[in-house]
C-alpha cells in the first residue's frame, strides 16, 4: 500500500509563556507527523499543553524554537499578514464555546472565512448552501447564534471550518461544552468529514467517547508526546 | 467587498447595544449641535448683513467712519457728489439718489424695563426705491413733512411705542407709526424710517450721515470712487452698498464662530471620552470574538478598521441627531445688538451644505477620536489569548 | 475597617482605565462649567465693579447723542451732587482696527477724584499739566510695549483726523476691579480742536459722572437730574453706574443666555454617562455583592460601599477639576485679555464642584446599590452560576 504524504511536520518544538520572571515550559521538544486524511485525537490532563499544542499547528501561536511544517510550510517562517492569509486558506476551526459571531447570521457565519477568498457572491452563495445543507441545518440559515442551540451552533461552527476546504481542520474540546446527544451529533459529522470528504482532522478532548471516533490517540502529559 | 460586510458587521454591533450607543450619539449629537446651532447664527447674522445691501447701489460716509451711525456729509458736500455724471436716473428723470440721516435711538422693549438701541434712518421716496426689498404691509407711508414714521416688522413687535398708530417721544416731539414694512431677512427689518428733514430738525443735525445712489453702469465704481476720495474738498469714502454690510457682521460673526469652536472643543471632549468608554467596553466584551476573526484568518488592520469603522459610525449617527435638531433652529430668529455697529439687530439661523458637511465630519472625528485607542487594543492582541478570554 | 478601606479602593480602580476614564469625564464636565462660569462672570465684571454712589448721565435719545457742557453747573447745583466730571467715547484706532482698546476724552480733575485708580504722584501732576497727554492702563501699556514719554497716534473713527497724544502716565487698579487696558486724556484737547474743524460737535460731552454724597439718595438725585432738563433740547437719562454697565450686557443677552442654556445642557449629559459607567460597574458585580452578603454584610453596609466607591471616582475627578481650574482660568484670561480685561475666578465654584460630585456620585449608584442591596441571596448565588 502506498504511504500516504505527511501533513504535518512537527520537530523539536519547544514553548514556554513567561509571566513575571517566572518561565512556565509548557512544550518541551515535541516531534510529531502527521498523515493526510488522518483523524488524530490529542489527550491528556488539564494544563498539560493540547490547546497550546494546537495553537502552534494552526499557526495562531509561535513556537521558541523547533520547526512547524503544515502542507509543506514552514509556518514559523511566515510574517504576521502572511501567517493570516495562510491561515484563512489552509485551517478550519472548531472551538469549545463555538465562538460565532453574534451579530451574524448562521449564514453569515458560514460565509465570513469566504470574505477573504477572491470568490463573487454567487459563488459564496453556492458554497454556504452545501455546506448548510452538510451540516443539516438549511432551514436555520438566517437565525442568529442565540437562536440555535449548542449542537446547532457547533454545527454552524463546523460548516464555518470547512467551507475554505482547508488542509487540516482543528478542534479544540469541540464537544466539551455538550451535552451527549448533541456530542454524538457532532463527532459524527467530524467523523463524515474524515472518511467522506477526505480531511484531515486534529482534536483535542477530554471525553473518551469523542476519542474513539478517531483514528489515532496521542497522549501529552507534563509538555511530553507520549 | 470586505469592508461592505464590515461597515454591516459593525453597524449590527451598534444596533447589539442600543442603549449605549444611544446614550454615546446623544452626547456626540449635541456636541455637533453646539458647533452646529454657532456656526448656523454666525452664518445667518452674515447672510442677513448680505441681504441688506444691494450690488448696484453705492455708499458714500465720512472717511474713517466705520458706519453710518458715526459719519458726517455737509450739504456742500452732498451737492458735490450729486453732480457725479456715472448716477443713474430714475423713470422721470431724477438721480437715484438719497440722502439720508442715521441715528441710534434707545427704545424699551416690549415687557421688560430693558433697552436696546435701535437704528433710525431718515430718506425720501428714492430711499425705497433704491431698497426695492422694503415693502409696506401695514399702514401708509408718511406723509411729506409730517413726524410720521414707518417700522421694520421686526422692531414694530418687540419695542414698546412702535406698533401701527402707536407714538414715540424723540426729541421733544411726537412721532406716528403710520405703516409697517418688511424687509424680508435683510437687516432693514430691524429698522425705523421718517422723513430725512424731519429728522435732522428733530434732532438739530446738521449733517447728513450718507449718501446712497445707483450706478448707470456698474463697471464705472472703480472710477467715480477713485473720483470722490482723491477730492480735497471731499473726505469722504465709498464703498458698494452689498460690501458696506457684509463688513459690518465681520467682528460679530468671527466672534460668534470663535466662541462656538470653544464651547465645541470644550464639549467634544466629554463626548470623546464618553465615546472612549463605549469603544472600549465593546472591545472587552468581544476579545473572544476578535480572537476568533484573527484565527479565521481576518488581518490585524481588518480588525483595526471595523472597529475604527464602529465608532464612526457612532460618531455619524449623533452627527445626523444633531444636525437634524439643529435644523429646526432656522424657525427660531434672534435679536441682539450688533456689536460693531451697536445696534440691535434680528436675524435667523441659517443652515449650509458647507455647515452640514462641517458638522458631519466633525461628528466624524469625534467618533474615530474615541475609537482610535480601543480599536488599537482590539487589533493588538494575541491570538491564543483573546481566545482563553473568558 | 482598613480591610473595608482597602476593599474600597481596590473595587474602585479595579477596571483601572474605565475608572480613570470616568474621572476624566467628571473632570471635563466640571471644568467645562468653572469655565463658562468665569466667562459669563467676566461679561458682568464691569457691572459688580461699578460704585453704587456714582450716578451717570447722558442723553435719554440714545449715547451716540452728546449733552451740552452747560450742563454741568446746573448738576452742580443739585442737592446731594458731591462731584462730577464728563466725557466723551472718542473711538480712535491705534493702527489697525483689531487693536481695539476703549479711549476716552474725559475731565481728568473730577475723573481722578471719582475713580480709585492708582496713578503715582509725578505722573498724576505731569498728565494734569500737560493738555496734550494721555494715561493707558497697565495692561494696555505691557500688551503695546508703551513707555511714559511716546507719542500715541489714534486715528478718529467719531472725530475725523489722526490725534496725538503723550503718555504721562500708566495707572494700575486700586481696591476695585478696573479695567485696566483703557486710556483717557484730555477732553479740553478734543473740544479746541473740534472747535476749529467741526464747530457744531464743540462744548458737547458723551456723558456725565456724577458722585453722590450718600448711597441712598442716589434715585432722588437721579430724578432731579432728569427733571431739571424734562422738555429741553437734550432730555438726559440718568441711571447708576451699575444698571449703566448692565444695559450694555443685557443687549447681548440672548447670546449669554444660549451660551448657559447649552452648557448646561451639555455637561449635564457628560455627568450622565460618567454616572451611567458607574451604574454599569456595579450591575457587573451583582456577584460579588451576594458573596458578600452570604458572607454576612448587611444590606445597609452594601450600600455604603457601593456609594462610597462611587463617591472615590466622583471626588478625584472633583481634586483634579479643582487643581486644574487655576491654570486653565489664567491661561484663558491671558488669550481673552483684550476682549474681557477682568477675568477673574470666584469661591462659589468650587462650591458647585464639590456638590455636582457628590450629586452624581449619589446618583450614578444610588438605584444599583439599592437593587444590589435587595437581591435575594438564593436567586443570585443562581443567576452567577
Ligand atoms: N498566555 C499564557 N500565559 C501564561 N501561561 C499560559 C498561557 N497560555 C497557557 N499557559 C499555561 O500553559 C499551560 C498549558 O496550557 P494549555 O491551555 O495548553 O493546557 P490544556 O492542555 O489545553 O489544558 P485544558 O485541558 O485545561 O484546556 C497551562 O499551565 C497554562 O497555565
Ligand atoms: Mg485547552
Amino acid at each position: 500500500m502506498e504511504q500516504p504524504p505527511l501533513i504535518v511536520e512537527i520537530k523539536d518544538l519547544s514553548k514556554s509563556y513567561h509571566r513575571n520572571s517566572q518561565t512556565i515550559s509548557v512544550l518541551q521538544h515535541i516531534s510529531l507527523e502527521i498523515e493526510a486524511r488522518e483523524f488524530l485525537a490529542l489527550m491528556g490532563p488539564s494544563g498539560s499543553g493540547k490547546s497550546t499544542l494546537l495553537n502552534l499547528i494552526a499557526g495562531i501561536d509561535r513556537p521558541d524554537s523547533g520547526t512547524v511544517r503544515v502542507g509543506g510550510v514552514d509556518i514559523a517562517l511566515l510574517s504576521e499578514a502572511q501567517l493570516a492569509r495562510w491561515r484563512a486558506a489552509n485551517v478550519g476551526f472548531i472551538f469549545q464555546f463555538y465562538n460565532l459571531i453574534p451579530v451574524l447570521t448562521a449564514f453569515e457565519n458560514i460565509e465570513l472565512p469566504l470574505l477573504l477568498t477572491r470568490l463573487s457572491r454567487q459563488e459564496r452563495r453556492e458554497h454556504v448552501e452545501t455546506a448548510l445543507h452538510l451540516v443539516n441545518l438549511f432551514d436555520r440559515k438566517d437565525h442568529y447564534p442565540g437562536q440555535l442551540s449548542g449542537g446547532e451552533q457547533q454545527r454552524v461552527a463546523i460548516a464555518r471550518a470547512i467551507i475554505t476546504d482547508p488542509t487540516i481542520i482543528v478542534a479544540d474540546e469541540p464537544t466539551g461544552d455538550l451535552d451527549r446527544i448533541s456530542a454524538e451529533e457532532v463527532l459524527t459529522l467530524m467523523d463524515r468529514l474524515n472518511r467522506e470528504l477526505g480531511k484531515t482532522i486534529i482534536m483535542v478532548t477530554h471525553d473518551p467517547r469523542a476519542a474513539d471516533k478517531a483514528r489515532l490517540i496521542r497522549h501529552l502529559e507534563k509538555g511530553l508526546l507520549q | 467587498m470586505l469592508s461592505a460586510i464590515l461597515l454591516s458587521y459593525s453597524f449590527r454591533n451598534l444596533m447589539a447595544r442600543r442603549l449605549t450607543t444611544i446614550l454615546t450619539s446623544l452626547g456626540m449629537a449635541l456636541v455637533v449641535f453646539v458647533l452646529a446651532s454657532s456656526l448656523m447664527l454666525a452664518e445667518g447674522l452674515e447672510k442677513t448683513l448680505v441681504e441688506t445691501g444691494s450690488a448696484d447701489n453705492v455708499v458714500v460716509i465720512r472717511k474713517g467712519a466705520t458706519t453710518e451711525v458715526l459719519s458726517g456729509i455737509t450739504r456742500e458736500q452732498a451737492a458735490i457728489v450729486e453732480t457725479q455724471p456715472e448716477i443713474a436716473l430714475g423713470a422721470e428723470g431724477q438721480p437715484l439718489l438719497a440722502r439720508e440721516v442715521v441715528v441710534l435711538i434707545t427704545l424699551q422693549r416690549r415687557g421688560s424695563d430693558k433697552q436696546s438701541n435701535v437704528v433710525i434712518r431718515g430718506g425720501r421716496e428714492q430711499s425705497l426705491r433704491l431698497r426695492p426689498k422694503v415693502k409696506l404691509v401695514e399702514g401708509r407711508l408718511p406723509r411729506p413733512a409730517t413726524a410720521e414714521i414707518i417700522v421694520g416688522k421686526n422692531i414694530a413687535r418687540r419695542f414698546k411705542g412702535c406698533g401701527l398708530g402707536e407714538t414715540l417721544r424723540l426729541g421733544l416731539q411726537e412721532w406716528r407709526v403710520c405703516g409697517l414694512f418688511d424687509a424680508g431677512n435683510s437687516g432693514f427689518s430691524s429698522e425705523i424710517w421718517a422723513d430725512v428733514d424731519q429728522l435732522m430738525q428733530a434732532f438739530r443735525r446738521p449733517v447728513y450721515s450718507s449718501i446712497i445712489f445707483r450706478l448707470d453702469k456698474a463697471s464705472e465704481f472703480e472710477r467715480l470712487k477713485a473720483d470722490i476720495e482723491t477730492n480735497p474738498r471731499l473726505t469722504l469714502e465709498v464703498k458698494r452698498e452689498a460690501e458696506y454690510y457684509a463688513e459690518q457682521s465681520k467682528w460679530m460673526a468671527k466672534f460668534l464662530r470663535i466662541l462656538g469652536a470653544s464651547l465645541t472643543v470644550i464639549f467634544s471632549l466629554g463626548a470623546v471620552i464618553g465615546a472612549i468608554i463605549t469603544m472600549n467596553a465593546a472591545v472587552a466584551t468581544r476579545t473572544r470574538e476578535i480572537g476568533t476573526l484573527r484565527a479565521l484568518g481576518f488581518r490585524r488592520r481588518d480588525i483595526l478598521l471595523a472597529f475604527l469603522l464602529e465608532a464612526a459610525l457612532l460618531g455619524f449617527l449623533g452627527g445626523l441627531v444633531g444636525l437634524f435638531l439643529a435644523s429646526f433652529l432656522q424657525l427660531v430668529t434672534i435679536s441682539t445688538t450688533n456689536f460693531q455697529t451697536f445696534s440691535e439687530l434680528t436675524f435667523s439661523f441659517a443652515l449650509s451644505v458647507k455647515i452640514a458637511c462641517q458638522a458631519l465630519a466633525f461628528s466624524l472625528i469625534m467618533g474615530l477620536g474615541g475609537g482610535l485607542f480601543p480599536a488599537f487594543k482590539a487589533c493588538g492582541m494575541n491570538i491564543a489569548e483573546a481566545l482563553r478570554a473568558g | 475597617m482598613i480591610l473595608q478601606l482597602k476593599l474600597l479602593f481596590k473595587n474602585a480602580f479595579r477596571r483601572k482605565f474605565r475608572a480613570f476614564l470616568t474621572i476624566l469625564s467628571v473632570t471635563v464636565a466640571l471644568l467645562a462649567f468653572g469655565l463658562l462660569q468665569t466667562f459669563i462672570d467676566a461679561w458682568y465684571a464691569g457691572a459688580e465693579a461699578s460704585s453704587a454712589r456714582r450716578l451717570v448721565c447722558r442723553n435719554s435719545i440714545s449715547l451716540t447723542f452728546p449733552l451740552p457742557l452747560a450742563y454741568r453747573d446746573k448738576i452742580r447745583q443739585i442737592e446731594g451732587v458731591e462731584a462730577i466730571t464728563y466725557g466723551s467715547w472718542f473711538g480712535g484706532i491705534y493702527i489697525e482696527e483689531k487693536n481695539f482698546f476703549a479711549n476716552f476724552a474725559i475731565e481728568p480733575h473730577g475723573y481722578l477724584r471719582l475713580y480709585d485708580y492708582k496713578l503715582p504722584a509725578d505722573q498724576k501732576e505731569r498728565f494734569l499739566r500737560d493738555r496734550r497727554s494721555a494715561v493707558a492702563g497697565r495692561r494696555l501699556v505691557e500688551r503695546f510695549g508703551w513707555r511714559i514719554g511716546d507719542i500715541i497716534t489714534l486715528r478718529g473713527t467719531i472725530f475725523p483726523g489722526n490725534w496725538e497724544f503723550v503718555l504721562a502716565g500708566i495707572y494700575s487698579r486700586g481696591t476695585v476691579d478696573l479695567d485696566e487696558s483703557q486710556f483717557f486724556f484730555h477732553w479740553d484737547y478734543l473740544n479746541q480742536a473740534l472747535k476749529k474743524i467741526m464747530p457744531h460737535r464743540a462744548d458737547m460731552v458723551d456723558f456725565y459722572i456724577i458722585g453722590v454724597s450718600k448711597a441712598d439718595l442716589t434715585t432722588e438725585v437721579a430724578q432731579a437730574i432728569d427733571q431739571t432738563f424734562k422738555n429741553s433740547l437734550a432730555e438726559t437719562l440718568t441711571e447708576t453706574e451699575r444698571s449703566f454697565q448692565l444695559s450694555f450686557v443685557t443687549m447681548s443677552e440672548a447670546i449669554i443666555k444660549a451660551i448657559q442654556l447649552i452648557s448646561l445642557v451639555v455637561i449635564l449629559i457628560i455627568m450622565a454617562v460618567a454616572a451611567n459607567t458607574m451604574a454599569m460597574s456595579v450591575r457587573e458585580r451583582t456577584g460579588e455583592w451576594v458573596v458578600l452578603k452570604t458572607l454576612g454584610f448587611g444590606p445597609r453596609k452594601i450600600i455604603v460601599l457601593i456609594l462610597a466607591e462611587s463617591l472615590i471616582i466622583t471626588l478625584a475627578g472633583c481634586i483634579i477639576a479643582t487643581a486644574l481650574t487655576f491654570p486653565m482660568v489664567s491661561t484663558f484670561g491671558r488669550t481673552l485679555r483684550n476682549y474681557l480685561p477682568i477675568f477673574r475666578l470666584k469661591r462659589e465654584i468650587f462650591y458647585f464642584y464639590l456638590a455636582a460630585s457628590f450629586l452624581v456620585g449619589v446618583v450614578a449608584a444610588i438605584i444599583p446599590a439599592c437593587r444590589a442591596a435587595k437581591i435575594p441571596i438564593a436567586e443570585a448565588l443562581r443567576r452567577i452560576a
